[in-house]
């Protein structure tokens, strides 16, 4: 039981950590974007189209190939996912537009879109033996040892997700690279005037962060749900849940491993714990009031380290010096 | 030792829209030499600085870097030509390391490695004598340290010529000592240093040479070892200038407002007021003259009941003695209160008694304006909030330094930003818009305001409109009190004179007003005393009427001995 509630956890929790990867990396460039959820529904979307355009040209789909089914998956999810975030990174980087606004419409777009894209294109054939390549771990016997079971049973989204975390607070805290994006999300002035290309690093930031953001969705209807699919709507409804993770884990993405475990736990403790709906609603807002308290504990503490990025949310003007 | 010319400006001309910031200046830096750049607010040195570090990029005439023609089109140019400048506001990311900071956007094609850059600035703080930890977080380090930083990281890109702006503003006399030592030892290791500044003081004890600037142009440059405070003092303000402005005689000035040794220390540690004393009198222009950033702002803004105090007492005297009392400020209860108290007494002078008259009697002599005042009111204005100074009655009009952010809302239209002042008034849940449009357009229409229409937001108008607009809205109030800081800052000659004249036509009517400026000239022609502010002291209260500018001068820069010493002790 426990077992079982403990994988559910982290497989959930990757979904999170997905989102809340790539909305680190974007705030911690100053931007704050709240089209995550959209830009989820979109990698989702153009992941499902990449599966489908590799399972409806094979014969046989039990012949089915685990690498090119992830690499056209990755590959589409990206597009989808990425262009989406370019549409906020033009909007908000170089026209200078008000980054909650454009972030929100981004979420309806973006969801709204990836809604049209499955209902349309996307008939879902055979996405269930292609669910269960993408989900098959190292350790597939439901009657292997506990330990074994959690660590090992995993796809192959669970472990790219804790690697790539890994990498972002590598390159975040130890790296030239990180020292300027870091600078362009604080100070972009001063980074401006050191010689930081802060436009560039914006970009970069955005449209990497929207494709690592979009595997999170792609992962959940692949891996967790096994190729089943409802609609957008949950999906974006774990942008949200991301975004709070951001918060949670103090733009730190190290952190956002452990922290989006335990969220994913919360979330799922709502199926798993027996009691009436009411009390299972009550337990699904578990992750936002942790989230308020800590808004709560850290600003009390003022530890500045812990504070978000300090231009969070402005638009960098060259000439306002 | 041969002096051997690095840089050099020619003919260097920069203009802002109408102003002209800098014209044809031509002058040298040596080769290890600290320069001092000496002139008053706005006098074009730090423009002229700029242009040299790649801020600004000069209209017209040339720089020469050891002889060659040089374009610096950008911070990054210069440091090329190893220039590095630090700013008066340290361009530093809070939440890194002093070392993260050095190395932040240094591409020296070496891998990363922070250890590498401590090492390097360990050299660097033996070679000069700085103290500094390299690990420490920059919010956690003091003005003094945040500059070191500064110019560590100048150094670290081998700069070879370091410019100061106003390095000294914000430290205590002990850290200014330290500054000095290092700038020293920068110096005889054949750096050329660059200090922009305006404390006489400091250039005669740290500078070979002084670069005096006026007005945009360049009146001079001396050895230090040659001069005197007095003889620079001269050449940074020049002769008088007779301006036209119209200055009446006082007409019967009474005390408004006392202002009892004020007191504030900042969160930095810097006493901003230290025991400010002074009476404004009405009908009577009391300009306050200062480098900027004195106190002037807290000062203004603690009268305005903005500003929170450590110490001190703001006064208020309303003109009261022989009017008429009115229920507009006393309710029924506080007349019958203060005639029990002998405060009325009647035109006749004799003794004002209600006893025994019937409540509509009493109104009645209220009403008819028989019963009048005694004396003046009397209130503490200290520690209260704008709007109970505004109920008490005191009608102060304040036309803040920064017009957009503090006195008009700039996405507003004319007519909201005069209901700012008005939006309480009336009765109804629904707010008056009448008033405050016939206001509006009276101020269009009497102060030749250029606006396409009531209508348009008053950002997109011009400075000197959006100016007038707000003297216009404060003056309508008809203050007692009228507080102006810096009113013609960016307007052009004849919105000057307008608002001169608007601030005459107060002093007139027995406004007491409190005039912040920072042109001598303007000051010594429009004020009928000028109070002179020196880092939150009173070095004067004088009549400007037979000062001279030299003086003023003097007592705006010169930093006597007795404050040190008094800095000192509190370490």
């Amino acid at each position: 039981m426990f077992v079982t509630f403990l994988i559910g956890a982290i497989a959930l929790g990757t979904v999170l950590l997905y989102g809340c990867l790539g909305e680190t990396l974007m705030e911690k460039s100053g931007h704050l974007n709240l089209g995550v959820p959209g830009i989820m529904c979109m990698g989702t979307a153009g992941g499902c189209l990449g599966i489908e355009l590799y399972m409806k040209g094979l014969a046989a789909p039990a012949n089915a190939n685990w690498f090119p089914l992830i690499l056209v998956a990755v590959l589409f999810s990206v597009l989808l996912s990425v262009s989406t975030g370019a549409i906020y990174a033009f909007l908000t980087v170089t026209l200078r537009c008000n980054q909650n606004i454009t972030g929100l419409a981004i979420t309806t777009f973006g969801s709204g879109l990836a809604q049209f894209i499955m209902d349309t294109y996307v008939t879902r054939k055979n996405f269930d033996v292609a669910g269960k390549l993408l989900s098959r771990g190292f350790v597939n016997d439901p009657n292997a040892n506990g330990v074994l079971r959690v660590f090992f049973s995993h796809g192959f989204f669970v472990y790219f997700a804790i690697v790539l975390a890994v990498v972002f607070a590598v390159v975040l805290n130890r790296t030239r690279i990180g020292l300027h994006l870091r600078s362009v999300g604080e100070n972009p002035a001063t980074a401006d005037a050191d010689g930081v290309n802060v436009t560039a690093y914006k970009y970069c930031a955005v449209l990497i962060g929207s494709a690592v953001s979009g595997f999170g969705g792609l992962f959940y209807i692949m891996d967790y749900l096994k190729g089943s699919w409802e609609n957008a709507s949950t999906i974006e409804a774990f942008g949200w849940l991301a975004i709070a993770l951001v918060i949670f884990t103090l733009w730190k993405p190290n952190l956002a491993i452990f922290g989006s475990i335990l969220f994913g736990g919360l979330f799922i403790a709502a199926f798993v714990l027996k009691g009436n709906p009411m009390q299972k609603e009550l337990l699904k807002l578990l992750p936002y009031v942790i989230t308020v308290l800590v808004l709560v504990i850290t600003s009390i503490r003022k530890k500045r380290e812990n504070q978000p990025p300090a231009s969070l949310g402005l638009s960098y003007f060259r000439e306002e010096r | 030792m041969a002096k051997q010319v690095l840089v050099e400006f020619r003919n260097i001309t920069k203009t802002f829209g109408s102003v002209v910031a800098n014209n044809n200046v031509s002058m040298q830096i040596y080769k290890g030499e600290i320069l001092s750049v000496l002139g008053e607010n706005g006098c074009g040195k730090t423009t002229l600085m700029n242009m040299l570090a790649g801020i600004y990029y000069p209209d017209g005439g040339k720089i020469l870097i050891g002889g060659k023609e040089v374009q610096i089109h950008s911070p990054k140019t210069a440091f090329e030509y190893k220039i590095g400048m630090i700013h008066q506001h340290f361009k530093l990311v809070d939440v890194f390391t002093a070392a993260e900071n050095v190395t932040l956007g240094v591409k020296d094609g070496t891998k990363y490695n922070l250890n590498f850059v401590k090492k390097r600035i360990g050299e660097m703080c033996d070679r000069y004598g700085f103290h500094i930890n390299p690990d420490k977080k920059i919010y956690e380090m003091s003005v003094s340290e945040k500059q070191t930083v500064e110019i560590i990281k100048v150094l670290y890109r081998g700069a070879d010529i370091l410019i100061l702006d106003e390095p000294t503003a914000v430290l205590t006399p002990q850290e200014i000592n330290k500054l000095f030592a290092v700038l020293r030892a920068m110096r005889n290791d054949g750096k050329s240093i660059i200090i922009i500044t305006h404390k006489l003081n400091e250039v005669m004890e740290i500078s070979d040479r002084v670069a005096v600037l006026r007005k945009g142009e360049h009146i001079g440059t001396v050895e230090t070892s040659e001069t005197n405070e007095q003889a620079l003092t001269e050449m940074m303000v020049g002769k008088k200038i007779t301006l036209n402005i119209d200055r009446t005689k006082v007409e019967n000035p009474t005390d408004r407002l006392f202002v009892k040794g004020l007191n504030y220390t900042n969160q930095e540690h810097i006493k901003v007021l230290d025991d400010v004393s002074f009476v404004a009198r009405s009908g009577e222009i009391l300009g306050i003259a200062g480098i900027a950033g004195s106190g002037q702002k807290e000062l203004l803004e603690a009268i305005a009941g903005l500003q929170p105090l450590d110490s001190g007492e703001i006064v208020f005297h309303r003109p009261k003695k022989n009017l008429p009392v009115s229920f507009y400020h006393k309710t029924f209860h506080q007349v019958v209160e203060l005639a029990a108290m002998g405060k009325f007494h009647y035109e006749d002078g004799s003794k004002v008694d209600l006893t025994g008259m019937s409540k509509k009697e009493i109104r009645q002599l209220v009403n008819d304006g028989k019963i009048l005042f005694n004396e003046d009111d009397v209130m503490n204005l200290r520690d209260k909030t704008p709007l109970q100074i505004r109920e008490l009655g005191v009608r102060l009009s304040f036309v803040p330094e920064d017009r957009l952010g503090m006195g008009l809302v700039g996405n507003m239209d004319l007519i909201d930003n005069m209901m700012l002042r008005s939006y309480r008034k009336g009765h109804s849940i629904l707010v008056d818009r009448k008033n405050p449009e016939n206001l509006a357009e009276k101020i269009v229409s009497g102060l030749e305001v250029v606006t396409p229409d009531l209508h348009t937001p008053v950002r997109r108008l011009s400075g000197g409109n959006v100016q007038k607009v707000l003297v216009g809205r404060e003056i309508s109030y008809a203050p007692t009190v009228l507080m102006a800081a810096y009113p013609v800052r960016g307007l052009d000659i004849n919105s000057s004179y307008l608002i001169y004249n608007l601030l005459n036509k107060q002093k007139e009517e027995g406004v007491a007003v409190i005039f912040v400026g920072e042109d001598l000239d303007v000051l010594l022609g429009l004020c009928d005393r000028i109070l002179v502010i020196n880092s939150g002291r009173v070095t004067g209260i004088v009549d400007a009427r037979t000062v001279t500018k030299e003086e003023v001068g003097l007592l705006m820069t010169k930093t006597d001995a007795g404050k040190e010493e008094k800095h000192g002790t509190e370490d």
